[in-house]
């Protein structure tokens, strides 16, 4: 049984031309169908849930995109846990909505920021606006919420490091509690990568300078980067609250998940399935009182422990490797030892700051 | 049969003009091969070789037409087998050459046209193609009347692919084509111009008989190496073996001997009866030794044992090849093999990964050296490794250089000769239009990309061709290569000391382009003995990591992750350097870095 579920809430007002989720623009007349379906699977799975949730999580597509009354159904509806995120994209947000959302039991909101700079946004083709994301802010803190993460991608064509030193400096006025920083990872063949080609391999080559801009302001303003790509504040810095995000760090920390939705992902008891991405198909086969397609991947033991491997080290915090059995390669970490950028410490393995950069290399290295 | 109805003769053609078409269209019409047996292009047998496991080289078929017997005699159509191809036009009276009706005489024609001009074949100027929408024969016609000194009216026009044409072929090798003028009475001889390997049946010989009469089960024996055997069968091929129990003079035909290597009987050898020997062989034999060496490595070290298997099959039908273990600290177990020119390492090559199914590191091919180190006698080297730091002398291969091409080029010719330490010989205009040039040149100079340069400055009109003709004094150093300090072996060169600056310079700029970053940095240096004349640095990444990974896409990032890994599985690993293969062949692209 699992004490986490993520809920997919796919629609969007548009789809922004680098954007690669599984989403679904506008079908505002559908919305209360799919949260007929979404209360249909979660009815399906109620036994792979455990009594006490830890975590929800509702990502999208634009979960407050959702038509409000279907989504106060659906959040009704949901089990109650310790840690409750909704996604945001800060034009949604509304003093009535925050409001809803707080006394439906949300209380940590990740908002859709990507940049201060109105020129990026643009490129990106988001609605919102410097002055958006800041009065969606607001509303969120006047309706008490005291967890409101930061989106922020890095390498947007046209951006400039002088840029990215802004819309950090931007984001660190408002002092949210936990930061994601990304790099706009421009998938081949998509209108954007088609339309900013040449710019895009401008960026590529600035992207190390960037990550090392993100992690070094970020530190140096009192935050944890306790993940790759993600960062928090400090306890000191947060009155001894620990504001990882929980429900991410079951991921990491290669817990069992529920997904509910289309295109959601479950992984239970070594066993992880993906739901159809059709919104028709899934929101049918429910309605007919049946499970969603779903395609299913068994996950062997040697490939649990790889990923353990691959995702603990993402953390900041030591990978226990008892119990890793022979994932590891013994003479590449000894000589990633010897570089600096692995410390193996009795039964934990870790990677130094550098070799924290390095990561996804350092893993590669690092499994048999 | 007596020699007035025989005819012997081979076809020249650049490659795709036509030839095998051609080929395979004497023998539906001759009947060797019926049309519902035809498979295409009867004389490329390599694949079938393969998947019967026996050799049936069908390289001298014999045909009928009109009382005569034909005997169409296969040639290998490149520079590196010219001695080969020498052979096998010495076993014929005459040639088919052949040209593209749309796309007129070609450099690859020119050489093998002049080597049987040479000969003293009579040619038979033949147009083919002239089915095709783009085809202009008239001239193609006159080009080739002009090439070889004949009117266009003698030309033949044909099309292989329909037929058309192709009886008037069969009619004129029989009119035109001179009869063999060997002495049926004097003593056997015959000339070898090809062999091949039967697993159950030993060296098959091709042989072209000049004089006298051949049996089965006659003593024979291999005048130049004096190698003796019994001919265990004698026949024809019709491509199919047939016994013929007797080859008189004038006939083309094979000879089993039971030999078990193929290096006891070598292409242009004699073969004599032992109870009457005859007193000279046929003039023309040459020993033909490897001048280029290069290492070959499986790219995974498992496939060792399948390498060395496969060579020694090899090797059965190409006594030219020559191979021997060697172990390079970057690259592994592997094998220096040497050849007799760069087109030769390239079919063994292609063949190896084709018909063996491996995958393989070529190093960069380097000529035989001769050394003399202090207090010690000569020895030849094969590898730059083997290079001694210390020498009283050394020489290297050299070769005449032959090159016919259109007046314009001249210059073009003469530049890159200069470039390559040529030594100018002869200019001789063969026509209005037409120059033909000799340098004496080093071997090395011309093992990397001289073709590609040749063909390339001349626009591909330039047809050349080379003798070695000994070896000679060189002020040669080698030049060793440092990744992250360690001495990669593999990446050793031997170059002429005024340029040994320039070149390891431009290695070492090449090999930075081609290391990608590592966790650190990486030093490239070239050194000649202790001495570092260049330095480059791959420097370190700073960022290498999976952007973002949640509960979504785990599948995807580890798979990502895995072929990530990989990529670095199938790098060399040189001390704590990951070295892509395609670093290793740096050094064969140097030159075309300098232009």
């Amino acid at each position: 049984m699992t004490r986490h579920l993520y809920v997919h809430l796919p629609f969007c007002a548009h789809r922004c031309g680098y954007c690669d989720f599984v989403t679904v623009v506008g079908r505002n007349p559908q919305h209360g169908a799919y949260v007929d379906a979404l209360l249909g699977e979660l009815a399906f799975e109620r036994d792979l849930l455990a009594p006490e949730l830890e975590t929800v999580f509702l990502g999208g597509g634009t979960p407050t995109f959702t038509e409000p009354h279907e989504l106060e159904r659906l959040l009704g509806a949901l089990p109650r846990a310790d840690e409750v995120t909704v996604e945001a994209n800060p034009e949604t947000v509304t003093q009535e909505l925050a409001r809803m959302l707080r006394e439906l039991g949300v209380n940590r909101v990740s908002l859709g920021v990507q940049s201060f700079r109105p020129h990026l946004l643009a490129v990106l083709e988001r609605v919102a606006q410097p002055d958006t994301v800041r009065r969606a802010y607001y509303h969120l803190r006047d309706a008490g919420f005291d967890n409101v993460s930061f989106d922020l991608i890095y390498g947007i064509p046209g951006q400039s490091p002088a840029d990215l030193d802004a819309d950090l400096a931007d984001s660190l006025e408002l002092s949210p509690e936990h930061l994601s920083c990304y790099e706009l990872e421009a998938k081949p063949g998509t209108r954007f990568t088609h339309a900013h080609g040449a710019e895009l391999a401008r960026q590529a080559d600035a992207m190390e300078s960037y990550f090392e801009a993100v992690v070094d302001s970020l530190t140096s303003a009192g935050y944890r980067w306790y993940e790759t790509a993600n960062f928090c504040r400090t306890p000191e810095r947060a009155d001894g609250r620990d504001l990882r995000s929980r429900h991410n760090l079951a991921y990491w920390l290669g817990r069992d998940y529920l997904g509910l939705g289309i295109g959601a992902v479950s992984t239970i008891d070594g066993r992880r399935w993906r739901n159809t991405p059709r919104l028709p198909t899934y929101v049918a086969e429910l309605g007919a009182g049946r499970r969603p397609p779903r395609e299913v991947e068994p996950l062997t033991v040697d490939v649990r422990r790889r990923e353990r491997v691959m995702l603990g080290l993402r953390l900041d915090e030591p990978l226990q490797v008892d119990g890793l059995g022979d994932v590891l390669d013994d003479s590449a970490l000894e000589r990633l030892q010897r570089l600096g950028l692995v410390d193996r410490t009795g039964p934990t393995l870790a990677l130094t700051a550098r070799g924290r950069m390095l990561g996804g290399g350092v893993t590669a290295d690092l499994l048999t | 049969m007596t020699q007035d109805r025989i005819r012997n003769f081979s076809i020249i053609a650049h490659i795709d003009h036509g030839k095998s078409t051609l080929a395979d269209r004497i023998l539906e019409l001759t009947h060797a091969v019926s049309s519902r047996d035809m498979r295409e292009q009867v004389l490329d047998s390599m694949d079938l070789e393969r998947e019967r496991g026996i050799t049936i080289k069908a390289q001298a078929v014999r045909v009928g037409w009109k009382g005569h017997q034909l005997n169409l005699i296969d040639t290998p159509g490149h520079v590196d087998f010219t001695y080969e191809v020498s052979r096998s036009l010495q076993a014929c009276e005459g040639a088919l050459l052949v040209v593209d009706a749309a796309q007129g005489t070609q450099a690859q024609t020119l050489a093998n046209a002049y080597l049987a001009i040479e000969n003293n074949l009579e040619i038979v100027p033949v147009v083919n193609k002239i089915d095709l929408p783009q085809a202009d024969p008239d001239a193609a016609a006159a080009e080739l009347a002009d090439l070889i000194g004949d009117s266009p009216d003698h030309v033949l026009r044909i099309s292989a692919k329909t037929g058309a044409g192709v009886e008037d072929v069969l009619d004129a090798i029989v009119e035109r084509v001179p009869l063999p003028a060997g002495d049926p009475d004097a003593p056997a001889r015959a000339l070898i111009f090809d062999s091949s390997y039967d697993q159950y049946r030993g060296v098959v010989a091709f042989v072209r008989v000049v004089d006298g009469r051949f049996a089965t089960g006659e003593p024979l024996r291999a005048m130049a190496l004096g190698t003796r055997f019994e001919a265990e069968e004698l026949g024809f091929f019709s491509p199919a073996r047939s016994p013929s129990g007797t080859l008189e003079a004038g006939e083309v035909g094979y000879v089993i001997t039971g030999l078990k290597d193929v290096s006891r009987l070598r292409v242009g050898d004699t073969l004599t009866s032992e109870n009457r020997p005859a007193a000279e062989p046929v003039p023309g034999y040459k020993d033909v030794k490897p001048m280029v060496f290069a290492g070959l490595f499986p790219t995974d070290s498992d496939d060792y044992p399948e390498l060395r298997d496969a060579l020694e099959k090899l090797k059965l039908n190409d006594a030219a090849l020559f191979y021997e273990p060697e172990t390079s600290q970057a690259l592994g177990f592997g094998f220096r093999c040497g050849f007799l020119g760069l087109l030769h390492m390239e079919i063994v090559r292609e063949r190896l990964e084709r018909e063996f199914d491996l995958d393989l590191l070529v190093t960069a091919p380097n000529v035989a050296y001769r050394v003399k180190p202090p207090h010690e006698d000569w020895r030849e080297v094969h590898t730059p490794t083997d290079m001694p730091n210390e020498l009283e002398e050394v020489e290297e291969p050299y070769i005449k250089a032959s090159i016919i091409v259109p007046k314009e080029y001249v210059g073009a010719v003469m530049e890159l000769n200069n470039d390559r330490r040529g030594r100018f010989d002869h200019l001789e205009y063969l026509s209005e239009e037409r120059v033909h040039l000799t340098y004496e040149l080093p071997l090395a100079e011309i093992v990397l990309d001289y073709y590609d340069q040749l063909k390339s400055r001349t626009r591909g009109y330039a047809s050349f061709d080379y003798d070695v003709i000994g070896f000679r004094p060189g002020k040669l150093v080698r030049v060793d290569v440092l990744v992250g300090g360690e001495s990669v072996d593999a990446l050793s060169l031997i170059v002429h000391r005024d340029s040994a600056y320039d070149r390891g310079r431009a290695l070492v700029e090449r090999l930075q382009k081609e290391i990608p970053r590592q966790h650190f940095d990486v030093a490239i240096q070239a050194a000649i003995g202790a001495r570092v004349v260049a330095r480059e640095t791959v420097k370190a990444r700073r960022k290498d990591v999976l952007a973002k990974c949640y509960g979504g896409d785990i599948t995807r990032k580890r798979k990502l992750l895995e072929r990530q890994k990989a990529g670095k599985k199938r790098m060399k690993q040189v001390g704590m350097v990951e070295v892509p293969q395609e670093a290793f062949l740096a050094v064969l692209n140097l030159n075309e870095e300098k232009k």
